[in-house]
């Protein structure tokens, strides 16, 4: 591994610190009476919103329907997670001080693995708190649950739900992206120079 | 019958005059046919639907704060539209929010005379920063038991009320400097002081010798807005009316109409109209200041109310203050001189350039406008006429710059369009006359219906005005709304100032009586205002921030219920121990951290009104159960779909009952 692909893995493996800058995934609600719209922005390590009261509010729009109310202290994820993120920092500048490529691969494959492996979490967190409601609700729909969508957008109530990834997920994209390029463009460096060996 | 009316008018003002004070509505009425059409038509633009509307969901351009005179309070009005956004209470009790009810706002109607639920307000003045309004606050003279107040634009709410001592009829009053150095408030009605901050027990007959005015300067606190009577002056014993500041070389001074110089104290309406000349008095506030500071000033004793509310716990103090500071005009050369104006004058503007002094007399058959320059020349040259307690008076001829001829009847106010025109009110004709100052001609005219009081352009009394609109207060609406039997709304007129002519666009009905008015393009203020409260910043002594820390103590014959609100209940919703004759006070806490969520909270039988508490604020209502059984309570403001279930109950029992306090919210919990 020359030089630049030593830079490039450091700087793949610090993009994943934009987790710690910018929230993951965004869900948006919009309603008639909410022009203004309601924003939860869920972090590597906490859940909040576009504003302070953001959690609250949407924990008093869904005691209506039974929702269990969303705090951060629910999620053990929340907690786990940063280490998760910071082994992965600290392992991705050690691979690129090491040089080794082989060692490169096995951090992506295991990146890769570590984000859809939260992806299905927070699925399943969603279908979750989408189904399991109180049966004393004061509103209930015979049939509705209240699944948000994990990615894109859906109707629920007088609600349109829009989820999205943010900022903090292009961090876990670019730090794939980049090692990924490190991965390839070694390999043809290590290819060119057992040539050379071959032809000396 | 109206073109004859307005020959008869031009030949013979005063005869026209006399006609007008007895018969002017008549006429006006009979100007065009019966029915709903009276009137209606002339004038009005035939695209004024379109320069009015402002579509659904649409912001208006300017807000405008109309006085709400006799109700005390003051009115928002978005323009063009007239479309009614909020009535601030600021010198009534208000049972729609609690104002004046609420135990943290019964502070702020705290007077010398105690507890006054009532006022009379009749001239919002904005904040000025070099001489532009500056969309931070709003000051309000309350007329009858002197005050003035100050009005928080980020909140719309009534943060802070001054009583002014050794004043009577607060009604020259609030007038801010070009930065709000001072605000300056006169006193109408003269009254015998008796030098230690209230009126003496002396006879009427002694009016000339005993009564006197005061002009009182009130310090603003340049960041935060807050009060404090720094000085006044003792003046003669006239009637000051109105005033206004002085712009660019005249920023210096602050010019008062007085009436009754001739110091009647009886039958006001013919002792005060005997003299043909009164005067406009001319102060310069920073001459007086200076004064005040180089110790020129005395002390007297006093005691008047200073009310402020406190923004983070809500809860409104009040102070009483026990001296003032006072000047007198004969210690104080060059502070004062009165300029002899024709009979009785009401309103005096001073135009943007802060070189002509218009002053309306209201009895008079032309409008004086007085020069600034020639002023300071007469000062120099000392062409005065003799003096009054001191005060030198200038001859007539000396400050005199024109006269407008043939205005009108009954010329009450002026403001400016910044294009060099002068549009003035005329009460009697019922017209809106626009003139110019460059040569002080009449150029155009508009029927207004019906008796107009103050005319207000947005900006128009600073140096910069925004001339595109104009609103006219009418007093006077007879046959222009629908019948609502013998108490009708008084109107403002929308007129549109931006061309040659003025185009008559709009007229909406009013709440109470709007006196004077201001506005201010809606980009001043609307980015600043806040949509509710920070619940963490909340430092009132007996909120609770949670659910879990909600309580029923009894402190002696005193219940307190700390109790929250949120979508859809309240905690707790159950309460027991409460007796009969206890005080309970319900100090309720909007948990709510959320746009437009506000609770309400009222409870049966309550000799009270009911709270209204905003997101993130605590309120307290207090209630003296009279009789034993089970009272409802409940949320007043539709907050959500299940607002109809924001209630509860408190039981009451017989004095010296055994049933202890307890308290829950769904699952039951141990007493406390």
């Amino acid at each position: 591994m020359k030089a630049y692909h030593k830079v490039l893995m450091m700087i793949a493996s610090l993009s994943l610190g934009l987790l710690f800058l910018f929230p993951m995934w965004k869900i948006y609600l919009q309603a008639p009476q909410y022009p203004e719209g309601l924003e939860m922005h869920i972090w590597v390590n906490k859940i909040s919103g576009d504003t302070e009261g953001s959690l609250q509010n949407f924990n008093i729009l869904n005691h209506y329907i039974g929702m269990e109310p969303i705090h951060a202290d629910s999620f053990a994820e929340l907690k786990i997670m940063p280490y998760i993120v910071i082994f992965f920092i600290v392992a991705g500048i050690l691979v690129a001080l090491l040089g080794k490529r082989k060692l490169v691969l096995s951090w992506v494959v295991l990146l890769m693995i570590s984000g859809a492996v939260g992806i299905a979490d927070f699925y399943m967190w969603l279908n979750k708190f989408g189904t399991n409601l109180d049966p004393s609700a004061p509103i209930k729909v015979p049939g509705m649950t209240y699944v948000p969508p994990l990615l894109g957008s859906k109707t629920l109530l007088n609600f349109d739900a829009l989820s999205l990834p943010a900022m903090g997920s292009l961090g876990i994209g670019l730090a794939i992206l980049l090692a990924g390029l490190v991965y390839f463009f070694s390999r043809s460096t290590v290819h060119v120079k057992t040539k050379r060996k071959v032809m000396a | 019958m109206k073109s004859l009316f307005n020959k008869f008018k031009n030949v013979a003002p005063a005869a026209a005059f006399i006609m007008a004070v007895g018969g002017g509505a008549v006429l006006q009425g009979c100007s065009s046919g019966p029915g709903e059409g009276s009137a209606t038509a002339a004038g009005v633009s035939s695209d004024a639907a379109q320069a009015v509307y402002v579509a659904p969901g649409k912001h208006d351009e300017y807000y405008s704060f109309l006085s709400g005179g006799f109700n005390g309070q003051m009115s928002v009005y978005g323009l063009p539209s007239g479309r009614l956004l909020k009535i601030i209470p600021v010198f009534t009790q208000h049972g729609e929010n609690g104002y004046g009810y609420s135990e943290e706002s019964k502070a702020m109607l705290m007077t010398s005379h105690g507890f006054v639920p009532w006022d009379d307000l009749h001239h919002p003045k904005l904040s000025r920063t070099n001489g532009m309004t500056d969309g931070r606050w709003l000051f309000a003279n309350g007329n009858n038991t002197p005050r003035v107040a100050r009005v928080d634009l980020t909140t719309f709410e009534t943060v802070e009320i001054m009583e002014i001592p050794n004043s009577a009829g607060n009604h020259c009053s609030p007038y801010p400097t070009d930065n709000n150095e001072y605000v300056i408030a006169g006193t109408r009605f003269s009254v015998p002081l008796d030098m230690k901050g209230g009126t003496a027990d002396v006879s009427m007959n002694e009016y000339a010798d005993k009564f006197r005015g005061s002009i009182s300067f009130i310090k603003v606190d340049q960041d935060k807005g807050d009060m404090e009577l720094d000085f006044q002056i003792l003046v003669p014993g006239f009637d000051y009316d109105l005033a206004n500041g002085g712009k660019g070389p005249s920023s210096d001074w602050v010019f008062f109409t007085t009436y009754n110089t001739e110091r009647s104290g009886t039958l006001k309406e013919l002792g005060a109209s005997q003299n043909d000349r009164d005067y406009l008095a001319a102060v310069n506030w920073k001459l007086a200041a200076k004064y005040a500071a180089e110790g020129k000033a005395k002390e007297m004793p006093a005691y008047y109310y200073h009310n402020k509310m406190d923004k983070d716990s809500h809860m409104a103090k009040s102070t009483i203050k026990k001296s003032v500071r006072y000047l007198l005009p004969e210690d104080c050369p060059g502070m004062m001189y009165l300029i002899p104006a024709p009979k009785s004058p009401h309103g005096i503007d001073v135009d943007p350039s802060g070189e002509h002094m218009v002053v309306s007399g209201k009895l008079a058959a032309t409008i004086p406008v007085f020069s600034f320059s020639k002023m300071q020349q007469a000062i120099k040259d000392k062409a005065f006429d003799g003096e009054i307690n001191g005060i030198p008076v200038f001859k007539y001829e000396s400050v005199l710059k024109a006269e407008v001829p043939e205005p009108g009847l009954g010329p009450l106010h002026t403001e400016f369009d910044g294009k060099g025109n002068a549009y003035t009110s005329m009460f009697v004709s019922s017209e809106i006359v626009k003139w110019k100052l460059s040569d002080f001609t009449v150029v155009d005219r508009m029927p207004v219906y019906y008796s107009v009081g103050h005319l207000m352009i947005p900006g128009g009394d600073t140096h910069t005005p925004d001339g595109k609109y104009l609103v006219a207060m009418n007093k006077i609406t007879k046959d222009r709304y629908l019948p609502t039997g013998p108490e009708l709304a008084h109107s403002a007129q929308l007129i549109d100032i931006s061309g040659e002519k003025m185009r008559m666009l709009l007229d909406f009905p009013t709440v109470a009586e709007p006196h004077y008015a201001q506005a201010i393009k809606a980009d001043r203020v609307a980015p600043n205002s806040v949509k509710f409260y920070d619940l963490a910043k909340n430092t009132h002594p007996h909120a609770v921030k949670k659910e879990s820390d909600a309580s029923v103590t009894r402190e002696g014959n005193v219940v307190r219920v700390k109790m929250t609100a949120i979508r859809s209940h309240m905690t707790p919703d159950n309460i027991e121990g409460v007796q009969v004759g206890d005080t309970v006070l319900f100090h309720v806490t909007n948990l709510e951290q959320d746009w437009d969520v506000p609770h309400g909270f009222a409870v049966m039988g309550a000799n009270n009104a009911e709270t209204l508490i905003m997101p993130g604020a605590t309120q307290t209502l207090r209630w003296v159960p009279k009789k034993a059984g089970v009272f409802p309570f409940y949320c007043t403001d539709f907050c959500s779909a299940l607002h109809q279930e924001m209630q509860g109950y408190i039981r009451v029992s017989p004095k010296g009952s055994n049933v202890p306090i307890t308290f829950s919210t769904g699952k039951k919990k141990p007493a406390a």
